[in-house]
């Protein structure tokens, strides 16, 4: 099969590759790149291990192809922390104990900072509604629940700050 | 480093494996990538019971990419087509005649690349004549049924037939009772479901002539003494590397065929070669759990004091019996089903059936077959107080094993450690309000509205050894743990169990903290890598913590007593002036002059009594004295929609009890995940076959894993009943609320319905078949 070039940004680098059309988005980003921390679960999109940001929403990165994301931009787990500081999520996955095996967390990081950008004071309803299509297998949900209320916390907290020292 | 920042036993340490796993740099299997590896796609079964005429791999061969196309017959003149189970039987890697389950592995395709080899997996040709299938135990049993296995010599369908308890004192109690209860019950057949699925990469380095493979493993060292017995590959040179898992949850026990033919294929072509199940293949052909149909009766005083348990199983194990029980219990310890209860005898017969279904039986969080115990016994004495009209608790209550009974030798030969039922049971009530939820119930009955209060106390039964009583195809079921402390007080644990993520680089690190006074944050845990691990059993049936756990502890007693020796030469003392105090020696009377353990391991390298050997370390292989015996009473609360036949958890309160707790976060982390998983079966989970015996619940789309949304706030407490026999009294949790929750949950239903005279309903209770039950009884609306 012809090989068709791509490009596309991601965690704020830009990728050019040549790759088969079929080739989905999640093996794009895990074989063709190698940031192996997006996982691949169901590939019926099910279980959300494979979520991304893409262009500012939270996708299933299998039931993408790689070509379709020509030319935007893309956000995974590995993009995440800054200059050696976690992002809230991260950070609020790792105090409140929000993960076991840590297999679905990326994807769950991922959906849980898109719910946060829309809704920076989510309730506890509105996070497990957010998160209905990343599955768990470990932690029973409640944690990471507590997870993302302390990010939003978090978050609240800083932006306020922000405007204070402005 | 100070003694307040040791850390140890008790403390909600954070996990110190979580930093890679937040960052997304984790290394599961899939995520291993080694120069030129090929990838490996497996041809499955279309049918259930087959007999193959013909395999013809030409085209699949022919095409760009591929490498090669492994059958049956090929790994047969390798004597590599069949393998052994862990239970002594033996089972197909690749078959020559027949296919005995749908999606068998059929062949095998190597090529350079994953979508290659997925696209030659299609264009590998077989020819089957279907053969009938057999996909009930009970229609298996019968003269006439197929046979599933004519490779044994013995030409039924039958494979063990096991017994426990009394048959005689039973049989007598049961003639003689005031009252006897009966109920038929399924436990149907699930799967674990891990969100990773299983896979391994295999690599023959023929310059060190070592075979290393990165397997979804969760006995690494059991898996490498299998794999040296059927390939005669010496142990030293083969490495089973067990890196990050994604959940295991007992489906990472078995050794699928996979392994085996990326194994050969590795050995064969010389390049690593990775093979990664997609979800379907996961979903269809690896090891299921449960599938138990169980007859079960009470023999009882009319006041509803419980004499006597009879229970008759049928167990479907699928076409080879490949669970991962000890050897002498291919029934697991299903024989723990007297639960929390003293009675005077009990009796039980399991049968083990093949059927033209994937193999398994494996512990889906549950140890060794507890969950089909503890749903089975639960569930009878609320059948029982139903006939009596007497209410769950005061029923449970009155035939508890008590406090001053312990240790407590059950009717079928068990000895449970230590336990306070009652209390437990009375702190659940307490807490949840049983009193004035009963009124509430009688309110909204009245009302016509359907709510339901169910209890469950169970005793969980974990830890296995001992090694005179357990092992695994011989190899008896002790633990091991190695400790290394260096000189500047930095310490390296390395341990025989391995880990999916139940947080064993915190835990046993807060072991050693505890034990030698060391800061956790100095203590690194490593595990699941044969080369540089001790021997080991693996981890599933929640055993780490009462084996490795252990030897974790006595290993580091024996550096203590070592740093003792140590301590006094420094201090000019005897090594009995010392006490071993708030985390340092001390000298008795004297506590100002002290050394701590980094003071003492610098001089263990450096100036070290003389005659006495130098360094700091220690190992231990454990093998515990008896099993452990968790215990918890949980509380449900249910509302039932009349409209939809939709169960709502709207409360649910767990009480565990799991002895002494290294670390409450944790342990509140396993009970969580426990209880959501133990909700999974009872609403919502099932492996289901058509007629054919295929398939029909293949991928996520159609097996539903509870989400976020179904999942209740759990609430839970705990209580701290030391074990008396393990060196830090604590017993192991992780699967304690898989095996406490269902029949909470069921118990809770059919109290919503027992006035309108239901008294059992099997799982899962999904909408569909409670509506059906609401329709018959007229409620429906």
């Amino acid at each position: 099969m012809d090989r068709v070039p791509i490009t596309v940004t991601v965690n704020g680098r830009t990728y050019t590759a040549a790759v088969e059309p079929r080739l989905l988005l999640v093996h794009f980003i895990r074989d063709v790149l190698n940031l192996t921390g997006t996982h691949n679960g169901c590939d019926t999109t099910s279980c959300g291990a494979c979520t991304v940001i893409w262009n500012g929403r939270p996708v299933k990165s299998c039931t993408v192809f790689a070509v379709q994301a020509d030319g935007t931009e893309i956000l995974t787990v590995e993009g995440l922390e800054h200059d050696g500081q976690l992002h809230p999520v991260q950070e609020g996955f790792w105090e409140e104990h929000g993960l076991q095996c840590g297999y679905c967390t990326p994807g769950m990081m991922m959906t849980a900072v898109a719910l946060l950008a829309e809704n920076p004071a989510p309730t506890e309803e509105e996070i497990r509604a957010a998160i209905s299509g990343n599955l768990c297998r470990c932690t029973g949900y409640v944690n990471i629940v507590k997870a993302i209320q302390y990010a939003a916390c978090k978050m609240r907290e800083s932006a306020t700050a922000g405007v204070g020292g402005a | 480093m100070t003694a307040t920042g040791v850390r140890g036993i008790g403390v909600p340490v954070k996990r110190k494996e979580d930093p890679r796993f937040i960052r997304g740099k984790g290394t599961y299997v899939d995520d291993v990538k080694l120069p030129s590896m090929l990838s490996m796609d497996i041809v499955r079964s279309p049918y259930a019971h087959a007999r193959i005429k013909r395999i013809d791999v030409s085209k699949a061969r022919a095409m760009p990419g591929v490498i090669d196309v492994i059958t049956g017959e090929e790994l047969a003149k390798a004597n590599l087509a069949w393998m052994p189970t862990l239970m002594g039987d033996r089972q197909m890697v690749l078959p020559t005649d027949r296919v005995v389950y749908y999606a068998q592995e059929v062949a095998a395709v190597i090529a350079t690349d994953h979508y290659i080899a997925a696209d030659a997996v299609l264009a590998v040709e077989v020819e089957y004549e279907p053969l009938p299938p057999v996909l009930d135990p009970f229609e298996a049993l019968k003269p006439d049924a197929p046979l599933v296995r004519p490779d044994r010599d013995q030409k039924t369908n039958h494979i063990w037939h096991w017994e426990a308890g009394d048959k005689e004192k039973t049989d007598r109690i049961f003639q003689e009772a005031e009252v006897v209860v009966a109920q038929d019950l399924y436990i149907p057949r699930i799967h674990v479901a891990s969100i990773e699925t299983c896979g391994c990469v295999a690599n023959y380095d023929p310059a060190t002539d070592k075979l290393t493979i990165w397997m979804t493993s969760q006995a690494p060292h059991a898996h490498r003494t299998v794999f040296s017995l059927v390939t005669g590959i010496p142990e030293h040179k083969i490495r089973v590397i067990s890196p990050d898992i994604g959940g295991g949850f007992g489906g990472k026990v078995p050794v699928y065929p996979g392994y085996v033919i990326a194994t050969y294929a590795t050995l064969k072509h010389k390049k690593p070669i990775k093979w990664v199940e997609d979800r379907s293949e996961n979903s269809q052909a690896d090891s299921f759990a449960r599938d138990y149909h169980i007859q079960a009766e009470l023999a009882a005083n009319r006041d509803g004091k419980i004499r006597a348990l009879r229970v008759k199983v049928l167990a479907d194990h699928g076409a080879f019996d490949a669970a991962a029980n000890p050897s002498r219990f291919p029934a697991g310890l299903f024989s723990v089903c007297t639960g929390s209860y003293d009675m005077e005898a009990a009796h039980v017969e399991v049968d083990g059936v093949y059927t033209t279904k994937p193999p398994g039986g494996v512990a889906h969080r549950c140890s060794f077959r507890v969950t089909e115990a503890v749903h089975t016994i639960e569930r009878m004495v609320d059948v029982l107080a139903d006939e009596l009209g007497m209410d769950p608790a005061e029923i449970r209550f009155k035939n508890f094993i008590q406090p001053h009974q312990f240790p407590y030798k059950s009717p079928t030969g068990w000895e449970y450690d230590s336990g306070n039922y009652p209390a437990a049971l009375q702190r659940a009530l307490d807490m949840i309000g049983y009193r004035e939820l009963r009124r509430e119930q009688a309110e909204r009955r009245a009302r016509g509205e359907l709510m339901g209060i169910g209890i469950s106390t169970f005793t969980e039964i974990v830890g296995a050894g001992p090694s005179h009583t357990f092992d695994i195809l011989g190899i008896k079921m002790f633990d091991s743990a190695e400790i290394r402390v260096h000189p500047t007080g930095a310490v390296i644990v390395r341990i025989g169990v391995q880990t999916q993520r139940q947080g064993h680089e915190t835990t046993f690190a807060q072991i050693v903290a505890e034990e030698l006074g060391i800061p956790v944050e100095y203590i690194t845990v490593e595990h699941g890598d044969t080369d540089t691990a001790p021997y080991g059993l693996g981890t599933y049936a929640s055993r780490s913590t009462p084996t490795a756990g252990s030897a974790t502890a006595v290993a580091a007693r024996k550096i203590r007593e070592k740093a003792r020796l140590i301590a006094a030469h420094l201090l000019e003392v005897s090594p009995d002036d010392l006490e071993w105090k708030d985390y340092a020696f001390r000298v008795k009377g004297a506590p100002d002059r002290y050394k701590t353990m980094q003071e003492i391991a610098f001089a263990a390298y450096t100036s070290f009594p003389l005659g006495l050997e130098p360094g700091l370390e220690a190992e231990c292989y454990y093998d515990p004295p008896n099993l452990t015996f968790p215990f918890g009473a949980y509380v449900c609360v249910v509302d039932i929609d009349r409209g939809t036949g939709q169960v709502k958890i709207r409360e649910f309160l767990a009480v565990d009890d799991c002895g002494t707790i290294i670390n409450p976060m944790i342990v509140e982390g396993q009970i969580h995940g426990g209880l959501t998983m133990g909700m999974a079966p009872a609403l919502f989970e099932e492996i289901v076959y058509d007629e054919n015996g295929t398939v029909l619940t293949g991928t996520f789309m159609d097996y539903l894993l509870p989400t976020a949304v179904e999942t209740p706030h759990w609430k839970t407490a705990k209580m701290v009943t030391p074990s008396p026999h393990h060196p830090l009294g604590a017993k192991g949790v992780g699967e304690s609320p898989t095996i406490g929750a269902p029949p909470a949950i069921v118990n809770a239903v059919v109290d919503a319905l027992s006035h309108l005279g239901v008294r059992h309903i099997d799982i899962p209770i999904t909408p569909a078949k409670l509506y059906r039950i609401l329709q018959e009884k007229g409620v429906a609306e």
